[in-house]
């Protein structure tokens, strides 16, 4: 009968934890390199935040971008930004930035529909005022915030404060990793990125979990263990585990990526990208808090290299 | 060993039952599910999917505060006149009614009371030097607000109950926020002309002394105002026209409107009540031959001249109309007037063929993943990996039953939620079958490392779980509209993955272990 097949050789031991202080320059860099990108290139805020117009329409016949760009822009409404979609040459995104107020922008709406005549197909169309958007602004900061200190709660109920300060960090830290690629690829940030952010949250905090647990009961098993080999022993333990598990939600979410149409692309290659991050993290990140955290107060941060390690 | 109580075997079976229950009227036909009771239908689909509009609006509050104090005015005014007080500047002021009173202190007080009589639920203060100020506080302001919120809310259903539209969704949003669902409608412009009219209707007498010329040049005469036509003149140019300011009918008065033909060109015919039409007589009756000015949201309709006095409290508005102008006029006159003027803050539509794209993308992308984590998960695993498989098929079918169950609505990104919960939920398996692997490692018989497997791994399940679940749980509660949709499917997801891994696989690999009785567990050890 067939059993299944190895992912990894029977009694690995690589030594994560040694190796936290390269990683954690790593972190740094992509950590300070992402907050630079927000402070100075920011996010390519969608609709849902910026307010403005959107429409996906669909012509009869090939359109003629250039043509239908000087006719709108002709319009006097602001400036419209036209982008051929789908391939066959017949749809068109349309985007108009932000109006100060919503009468102006239903006016504006009113105008466009008008020039585009009935030869166009209304796909979709999302205006938002500029009111919506800063509340939805406020809406995710405050979503994503209370996510980590809820967290960050429960870990500390269920496990000990070092692991909710742990989970909040290495939340954090993907948080803002994620940010920094919205950022630096220009992909579009919208409702649907904040889900994905807050899904990215919990699947890295899943991931990190299941590590911390293994931890406790490594911690109990090994009263004598140095607490950088116990760690070392608890990541080492469950690679397989990570492996596997990361390996079926890439395959999900690979699908939606390839099938799942234009809406849903960048919500997964953000999650395709989270789960690297979140993977990474639940490993170099919330770990080697716990030891520069003092999780047991016998151990030393350098007790690795200073005892023989033993196994029992 | 390895005994899986009765109990747990019926609760199996009982959910797994409910879930196909639930799940079945989605392979329905229409006609079927039609037939169908309302706790048993199928999922809903969003509007991102089955195409529609999704309109979001706005109450103008401080309209609604200036209206309701010009309100205050002229009933202070007639209250002041009544009790013959003399007063000198009478008006609205930072959102508050002020006038000063002439007169000793008797005076002040019998003006504090003669207003506190006709204004009941406003703060009244008259200073010594007879100072008066009416305002309204923030319960006061609260209440006026939730009044025309809910007012509101009822000529909107009312009007678009006319609209024909199928299944709409019209719900209040915070203070003074509505939020308008219309399934179907991929273009709302009329469904927005309709819910956007203030419709509110006074007919005035036309000023005839003085020339539209003179009032354009800013000469208006102190009882009347200068307003613009509802139909653009000949050559596309603006109409004027001079009406007196003092209300001869309000639209109060309405009881009935309905779209029909005057020689031949669409009109509004419309009929007042008893005391509508008595007033409505009398000025006709004194006005032969001048000029009514029929006024819509601050606006000329037309001005026909009277021609006889009209004693039957009826009549018809003429004015240039399309047939679905006028039977949209009626339409919102029949409905009333909303108490203040509406803003809309945010319109999503799509349309039915980019929902229907979506539902086939979002299909295929459900289906390959399905595939893909199946095949991943039996090449990882062999039997115990198919028994994975088994349990993952009958999450599918519990997630899509559950939320039949509960009434919520599929999304395009609840659909993304669907996949990414098969790739997550196979997490609980794997958890189990490392630690069964682990257990056989340390030297522990095969059927004891089963027992273990489901033991241990429970604990690190549910903690794991439960910290995503806090995570779709603030999702739901800040998300707005898709994102929500997708945070109810994420969280049953996760809820009914538990279930199945550790009763739906334990059943599986309980039964085939104490029939086989097996000397090796079959993973890759």
């Amino acid at each position: 009968m067939y059993h299944g097949m190895k992912f990894l050789p029977e009694g690995m031991r690589i030594d994560f934890v040694g190796k936290r202080l390269i990683a954690l320059g790593m972190s740094i860099v992509v950590i300070v390199g992402s907050m630079v990108l927000l402070a100075v290139h920011g996010l390519n805020f969608g609709i849902d935040f910026a307010g403005g117009i959107q429409m996906e329409v669909r012509s009869t016949e090939k359109v003629d971008l250039s043509g239908l760009r000087g006719k709108l822009n002709g319009l006097g409404v602001g400036e419209i930004g036209l982008q051929g979609i789908g391939g066959t040459g017949r749809e068109v995104m349309i985007r108009i930035p932000a109006f100060d107020n919503e009468t102006v922008q239903n006016a504006a709406l009113k105008q466009v529909r008008e020039a585009l005549g009935p030869s166009f197909e209304d796909r979709r169309t999302e205006v938002v005022g500029p009111k919506v958007g800063g509340e939805l602004v406020r809406d995710g900061l405050l979503a994503v915030s209370l996510a980590i200190l809820a967290i960050g709660a429960y870990l500390w109920l269920r496990f000990e404060w070092q692991y909710g300060v742990g989970g909040m960090l290495t939340l954090l830290h993907d948080v803002t990793a994620t940010m920094g690629l919205f950022s630096i690829t220009g992909m579009e940030f919208s409702l649907t990125s904040v889900a994905a952010v807050l899904t990215i949250a919990g699947y890295s905090i899943n991931d990190t979990v299941v590590v911390y647990d293994r931890v406790r009961e490594n911690l109990r098993k090994y009263k004598k263990m140095p607490l950088a080999e116990l760690m070392n022993l608890s990541i080492n333990e469950m690679l397989s585990r990570t492996i596997l598990t990361s390996g079926t939600t890439v395959l999900s979410v690979v699908a939606i990526a390839i099938f799942g149409g234009e809406v849903l692309r960048g919500f997964a290659l953000a999650l395709i990208w989270g789960v690297i991050v979140g993977t990474y993290s639940s490993i170099y990140i919330s770990l080697p808090v716990l030891i520069y955290f003092h999780l047991r107060n016998t151990d030393a941060v350098g007790a690795l290299e200073e005892e023989e390690p033993s196994r029992p | 060993m390895l005994y899986f109580q009765k109990w747990k075997l019926a609760l199996v079976a009982l959910v797994v039952g409910a879930g196909l229950v639930f799940a079945a009227p989605n392979l329905m036909s229409r006609d079927k599910r039609d037939s169908l009771p309302d706790w048993w239908q199928p999922l809903s689909l969003g509007l991102d999917l089955q195409g529609g509009s999704h309109l979001l609006l706005e109450l103008n509050t401080g309209e609604l505060l200036k209206d309701r104090l010009e309100g205050v005015v002229d009933v202070v005014r007639g209250a002041l006149r009544a009790e013959r007080m003399r007063y000198t500047g009478l008006g609205v002021k930072d959102e508050a009614v002020v006038a000063t009173i002439l007169g000793d202190e008797a005076a002040r007080a019998t003006a504090r009371k003669a207003v506190r009589n006709v204004i009941p639920n406003a703060d009244i203060d008259v200073d010594a030097e007879g100072k008066l100020r009416i305002s309204y506080g923030e319960k006061a302001r609260a209440e006026m607000l939730e009044g025309a919120l809910s007012t509101t809310l009822e000529i909107i259903r009312k009007r678009i109950d006319e609209l024909g539209t199928r299944e709409p969704s019209i719900q209040r949003q915070g203070a003074n926020r509505i939020v308008v669902q219309l399934p179907g409608v991929s273009d709302p412009k009329r469904a927005r002309e309709v819910i956007g009219k203030t419709a509110r209707m006074t007919f005035h007498l036309l000023d005839g002394e003085t020339s539209v010329q003179d009032a354009l040049k800013g000469r208006v005469p102190p009882g009347s105002m200068l307003l613009e036509g509802m139909d653009a003149g000949a050559k596309g140019q603006k109409t004027y026209y001079v009406v007196r300011k003092k209300v001869e009918v309000a639209g109060e008065h309405l009881v009935d409107a309905q779209p029909t033909f005057d020689q031949s060109r669409p009109v509004v015919s419309f009929r007042f009540d008893a005391l509508g039409g008595r007033i409505f007589g009398k000025v006709t009756q004194e006005n032969v031959g001048r000029n009514l000015a029929i006024v819509l949201d601050n606006k000329v309709v037309s001005a026909p001249n009277i021609r006889g006095p009209i004693m039957q409290g009826s009549g018809v508005i003429t004015g240039g109309f399309t047939v679905q102008g006028a039977n949209d006029l009626a339409l919102v006159l029949r409905s009333g007037a909303l108490p203040t003027s509406i803003t809309f803050l945010e319109e999503r539509s799509v349309g039915p063929s980019l929902g229907a794209d979506s539902i086939k993308a979002g299909m295929i992308a459900s289906l390959v993943g399905l595939g893909l984590v199946i095949v991943f998960m039996a090449a990882a695993y062999g039997l115990f990996g198919l028994f994975a498989d088994v349990a993952l098929i009958v999450n599918m079918v519990l997630l899509i039953g559950g939320l039949s169950g509960i009434g919520a609505t599929l999304t395009l990104p609840g659909i993304a939620g669907i996949v990414l919960t098969m790739g997550m939920a196979v997490d609980a398996n794997v958890l189990i079958y490392e630690r069964m692997r682990e257990e056989v490692r340390n030297g522990r018989s095969v059927l004891s490392s089963i027992e273990a497997g489901f033991g241990r791994a429970f604990a690190t399940i549910f903690d794991a779980n439960i910290t995503t679940l806090v995570a779709g749980a603030l999702l739901y509660q800040f998300g707005s509209g898709p994102v929500r949709g997708f945070a109810v499917t994420l969280s049953l997801g996760i809820l009914s993955s538990m279930f199945t891994a550790v009763m739906v696989t334990r059943l599986q690999v309980y039964l085939w272990a104490r029939r086989k009785r097996p000397s090796v567990l079959p993973l890759p050890v």
